[in-house]
C-alpha cells in the first residue's frame, strides 16, 4: 500500500458523508479560507474562548448550586460560619468551595473567565474601532458586538449576585436602587423583579434563570451570528505589501490558522487555570452571608461595572421633588448617562462617520490609527472618560492606599470627568499628526542607515536609505479621508441638502474630519512645508544628500 | 394634720420639698451606681505609686498637648489635645501601646507607629493609672477577657459584620473615611488593643460600651478577627483581601497581558533575510 492511497475506513466514511450532506464541497471551499496574521486579530478570540470555558465551568457549578433564598443553618466544612443562618444559595456556594472536590478551582476559573471575557471583548472592540474595521460592510457585525458587550455586563451582574454573599448583596442593593429610581415605573419594576419588597425571596432564582439560560442563550446566538458574518464578509487586514481591497493575505484556515487558533484556546485555558489556581477571587466565605443591614468598606463591583460605580460616587446629591414625587437625579444620571453615552456612542459611530464623510465605499483594508486623527482622538477621549469613571469607582481604595483624602478624589474626579477627555482629545490629535509627519519623513528622506559620510568640504552627514518595501507599503497605505461635496457652486449656492442648519453642520463636521488628510501626503510627493530647492529630494544609498532641518 | 396643712403653705416649704427630693435622688443614685470612687479605680488599675510615677511621665510626654492636669488644650494650628479626664486606663493603654500617642505630627488622624523608647508595659501601666485616677473610665481588660480561644468566632463574625466592616472591611483590612481619616487595618492590633478600641472609641471610631456589646461578645469578635487573620487563603494569593479592585487589576495586568504576549508569539513571523 502506497502513501498516496487513502485508507479504506477514512475513504469510506468521508464518501458516506459527502454523498449525503455534501460536506466535501463545503470543506473544500472553507478549509482554505485565508486569515490574516496579526496578533491583534486574536484579541476577540480571548473573549470567544473565555466564553467556551465559562459554559463548561458554569455547567459544573450548576450541579451543586441551589438558587434558593430559603434560610438554612450552615453545617459545612468552613468552621467560622458553622451555625450561622444564611440562604441556601450562599450555603451551596460555600459547599462548592469547600466540600466539592475541585469546586473552588472551577468556581475561581469561572470568575476569572468572566473577567477575561469582558476584558477580551473590550480590547477587541478597541482594535476594531481604532483601525476603522467597523466600516461598510461590517456595521451590522459591529452592532452585534455592542449588543454582546451590553449583554455580557448584564450576564456578569446576574452572576455576581447569585452566591448571595455580603458583597453580591451590595451589588443587588444598587441594582434595586437604580430600578426604583426610574420615574413612574420604578416601583413597579422593582416589585416585579424582586417579587415584592427588597430583597424578597425570588430574586436569586430569577437571576439564576437569566444567568444560566436566557442571557447565555442570546449570547451564544449572537456570537454565532458574529462569527458567521465575519466568515462570510472575510477578515479585514492591515495595509501593506501586496494587500488590496480585493484580497486577503495570510495563512489558510487549514492547517495553519486552525493550529494557531487551537493553540490559542489552550493558551487562554492555561492562563485561566493559572489564575484560578494561584490568585484567589471572590472569597465569599470571608464576606459572610447577605443581610440588608450589613455593608463592608471597599464594596466594589467586578471591574466591568466599575465605571457605573464611579459615576455614582462622583455624582452630587441632586434630586427634584415635585408634587410629592421624587426624581433622584443622583442615582438616575450616573446609572443611565455614562452607559448611554458609551454604548449608544459605540453603536452609532459607524453611521455617524458615514454621514459625516459621505463615504459609502466598502473597506477591507484597515486604517492605521494615526491616519484618521479625529476618529483616534474621539476613541482616546472615550477611553479617558471611561477610565476616569472606572478609576473613581475605586476611590476609597485609592484614598486609603495612597493617603489621599476621600473627598479630594471625588472633587478632582468631578473636574477631570469634563476636562480629562478634552485634554486627551487634543493630545491624541497632536500625536497622530506627529506620527504622520514622521511617516512622511520616512518616505521622503528614508531611514537612517547608521553610515556616517564625510563630504569633500569636510561636512559629515548620515546616509539615509529608502525604507524597506514592507515598511514603505504600510506607510503608503494611508488613504485620504473623504469629505462630502459642500462647496458652493459658481453662483455661491451650496449643494442641495447643505442649505439647512443640519446640512451646514454636516458640511462643517465633514470639513474638520477630513482636514489634515491632504496636508500630509504620503504618496511620495512633497506636501506642505517643502518648497522646491530645499536641497534634499530623492534619497538613495549613494546620493550625496542630507536630511537635516526637521 | 392641722399643723402640716399650715406649714405646707409656708413660703419656704417648696424649697424644703425640693431639697428633700434632690437629696433622696442623689442618695439613691450614689447607692445604686458604681464609680465616683477615684481612689479605688487607681488602686484597681495599679498601685498608688503608679499614679505618682504616671503623673511624672504625663508631665514629660503628654502635657504639652493635653495640659498639665490633662484638662486638654486648644491652640489653632498648634499643639492641641482633648481633655483626658474620664477616658480611662484602657484609652491610655490603647493609644500609647500602639504608638499612636504621643502624636508625632498634627494631622487628621494619629497613625499606628513604633512606640518611642520610654514606652514599655511598666510605663504604660503607670501612665494609665494616673489618667484613671483623674476621672475613672474603662480599664484595661484582663487577659482572659480577650482570649481568642475562649470566644465563638461564628457569633463574633456576625457581630463583626454588623458593627465593624462598614469601615474596617470584611477581614479588617481597613478603609477610607472622610477628610483624610481612615479606618486602620486590624492586622497588627493585639486582642487587648481591639478590646480597648471598642471600649474607648479612639479617634473617628464610635464607642461600643458594655451595654451595646457585652464583654463576652467582644471576646467573640476578637476570636473572629484574630482567627480570620491567621486563616490561609484556600484559593491562592489573597490579593490583599480587599475585594474586586485588585482582582480587576490582576485580570488586566496579569491575565490579559499574558494572553497578548501569547498572541504576539504565535503570530510572529520569522523576519525574512534579504539576500540581494
Amino acid at each position: 500500500m502506497s502513501l498516496d492511497t487513502v485508507p479504506k475506513p477514512i475513504a469510506g466514511t468521508s464518501t458516506f458523508l459527502d454523498d449525503r450532506i455534501g460536506a466535501g464541497n463545503f470543506l473544500k471551499r472553507n478549509l482554505r479560507k485565508v486569515f490574516p496574521d496579526h496578533w491583534s486579530f486574536l484579541l476577540g478570540e480571548i473573549a470567544l474562548y473565555s466564553f467556551v470555558i465559562l459554559l463548561l465551568t458554569g455547567t459544573f457549578l450548576t450541579f451543586w448550586f441551589k438558587p434558593s433564598m430559603g434560610e438554612v443553618v450552615y453545617k459545612g466544612a468552613y468552621e467560622p460560619l458553622v451555625g450561622v443562618h444564611m440562604s441556601e444559595a450562599y450555603a451551596s456556594a460555600l459547599h462548592i468551595s469547600f466540600d466539592v472536590r475541585g469546586g473552588l478551582l472551577i468556581r475561581q476559573i469561572h470568575h476569572w473567565a468572566a473577567l477575561l471575557f469582558v476584558a477580551g471583548m473590550m480590547v477587541h472592540m478597541l482594535r476594531v474601532f481604532f483601525t476603522g474595521a467597523y466600516r461598510k460592510p461590517r456595521e451590522l457585525n459591529w452592532i452585534i458586538g455592542v449588543l454582546l458587550l451590553t449583554l455580557a455586563l448584564l450576564e456578569g451582574l446576574t452572576g455576581y449576585s447569585l452566591p448571595d454573599d455580603l458583597l453580591s448583596g451590595a451589588g443587588l442593593r444598587i441594582t434595586e436602587g437604580v430600578a426604583i429610581s426610574l420615574p413612574l415605573v420604578g416601583t413597579y419594576i422593582t416589585f416585579f423583579l424582586f417579587g415584592g419588597e427588597y430583597p424578597g425571596e425570588d430574586v436569586i432564582s430569577r437571576f439564576y434563570s437569566l444567568h444560566i439560560l436566557l442571557i447565555p442563550g442570546i449570547l451564544l446566538a449572537l456570537i454565532s451570528a458574529h462569527m458567521i458574518l465575519m466568515w462570510v464578509q472575510k477578515h479585514t487586514q492591515m495595509p501593506g505589501k501586496g494587500r488590496t481591497e480585493t484580497n486577503v493575505v495570510g495563512a489558510p484556515f487549514y492547517p495553519t490558522f486552525m493550529v494557531k487558533s487551537g493553540a490559542y484556546f489552550l493558551f487562554t485555558f492555561g492562563v485561566l487555570a493559572l489564575l484560578g489556581t494561584f490568585a484567589q477571587i471572590n472569597p465569599i466565605w470571608l464576606f459572610g452571608p447577605y443581610t440588608p443591614a450589613d455593608i463592608s468598606a471597599g464594596s466594589q463591583p467586578d471591574f466591568y461595572m466599575g465605571f457605573l460605580e464611579g459615576a455614582l460616587r462622583l455624582m452630587p446629591a441632586w434630586e427634584i421633588n415635585f408634587l410629592g414625587y421624587t426624581l433622584p437625579l443622583s442615582v438616575l444620571i450616573p446609572a443611565l448617562v455614562p452607559m448611554g453615552i458609551i454604548m449608544t456612542g459605540l453603536a452609532l459611530y459607524p453611521f455617524a462617520e458615514r454621514w459625516i464623510t459621505g463615504d459609502n465605499r466598502e473597506h477591507h483594508l484597515t486604517d492605521r490609527p494615526r491616519n484618521n486623527p479625529h476618529r483616534t482622538s474621539i476613541g482616546i477621549s472615550g477611553i479617558t472618560f471611561y477610565g476616569i469613571l472606572w478609576l473613581l469607582g475605586a476611590n476609597d481604595e485609592i484614598s486609603s492606599t495612597f493617603h489621599i483624602p476621600l473627598y479630594t478624589t471625588t472633587e478632582v474626579g468631578r473636574v477631570a470627568i469634563f476636562v480629562g477627555p478634552a485634554i486627551a482629545y487634543f493630545v491624541a490629535y497632536r500625536m497622530c499628526i506627529g506620527l504622520q509627519r514622521r511617516d512622511q519623513e520616512t518616505l521622503l528622506h528614508g531611514v537612517e542607515s547608521g553610515v556616517i559620510k564625510r563630504l569633500p568640504h569636510g561636512e559629515y552627514i548620515e546616509v539615509h536609505v529608502p525604507p524597506a518595501e514592507d515598511l514603505a507599503a504600510l506607510v503608503q497605505g494611508k488613504k485620504r479621508i473623504p469629505a462630502i461635496e459642500a462647496a458652493p457652486d459658481g453662483e455661491g449656492v451650496p449643494p442641495k441638502g447643505m442649505r439647512n442648519p443640519l446640512g451646514r453642520l454636516r458640511a462643517k463636521l465633514s470639513e474638520t474630519y477630513s482636514a489634515d488628510s491632504e496636508a500630509i501626503s504620503l504618496d511620495g510627493h512633497h506636501g506642505d512645508g517643502h518648497g522646491e530647492g530645499h536641497g534634499h529630494a530623492g534619497v538613495g544609498a549613494g546620493d550625496e544628500t542630507k536630511a537635516i532641518g526637521h | 394634720m392641722n399643723s402640716i396643712t399650715a406649714r405646707r403653705r409656708h413660703p419656704l416649704a417648696r424649697y424644703a420639698v425640693l431639697l428633700l427630693a434632690l437629696s433622696l435622688l442623689g442618695g439613691v443614685y450614689a447607692l445604686l451606681m458604681p464609680g465616683g470612687d477615684r481612689a479605688d479605680a487607681a488602686i484597681a488599675s495599679g498601685k498608688a505609686d503608679d499614679v505618682a510615677a504616671g503623673k511624672e511621665l504625663f508631665a514629660a510626654h503628654c502635657a504639652s498637648c493635653h495640659g498639665l492636669n490633662a484638662e486638654g488644650s486648644y491652640a489653632p494650628g498648634g499643639a492641641s489635645g482633648p481633655s483626658l479626664i474620664g477616658v480611662g486606663a484602657a484609652a491610655v493603654d490603647f493609644q500609647v501601646s500602639s504608638g499612636r500617642m504621643p502624636f508625632a505630627n498634627p494631622g487628621p488622624q494619629a497613625p499606628r507607629k513604633r512606640p518611642p523608647e520610654w514606652v514599655n508595659p511598666e510605663t504604660v501601666k503607670q501612665l494609665a493609672a494616673y489618667v484613671q485616677s483623674l476621672g475613672g473610665g474603662p480599664t484595661k481588660p484582663s487577659l482572659e477577657a480577650v482570649d481568642p480561644a475562649k470566644g465563638d468566632p461564628a457569633k463574633g463574625g456576625e457581630l463583626f459584620r454588623a458593627n465593624c466592616i462598614q469601615c474596617h472591611n470584611f477581614v479588617g483590612a481597613g478603609g477610607a473615611l472622610t477628610y483624610g481619616k481612615y479606618a486602620p487595618s486590624l492586622e497588627p492590633a493585639t486582642p487587648t488593643q481591639i478590646y480597648e478600641a471598642m471600649a474607648t472609641g479612639p479617634q473617628a471610631m464610635p464607642v461600643f460600651n458594655d451595654s451595646t456589646i457585652t464583654p463576652e461578645q467582644k471576646r467573640d469578635m476578637i476570636a473572629y478577627i484574630v482567627g480570620v487573620r491567621h486563616e490561609p487563603n484556600p484559593g491562592g494569593n489573597g490579593l490583599g483581601r480587599i475585594g474586586p479592585v485588585t482582582e480587576g487589576l490582576v485580570a488586566w495586568v496579569g491575565g490579559l497581558s499574558l494572553l497578548i504576549i501569547a498572541a504576539i508569539w504565535i503570530t510572529a513571523k520569522k523576519r525574512q533575510v534579504n539576500h540581494d
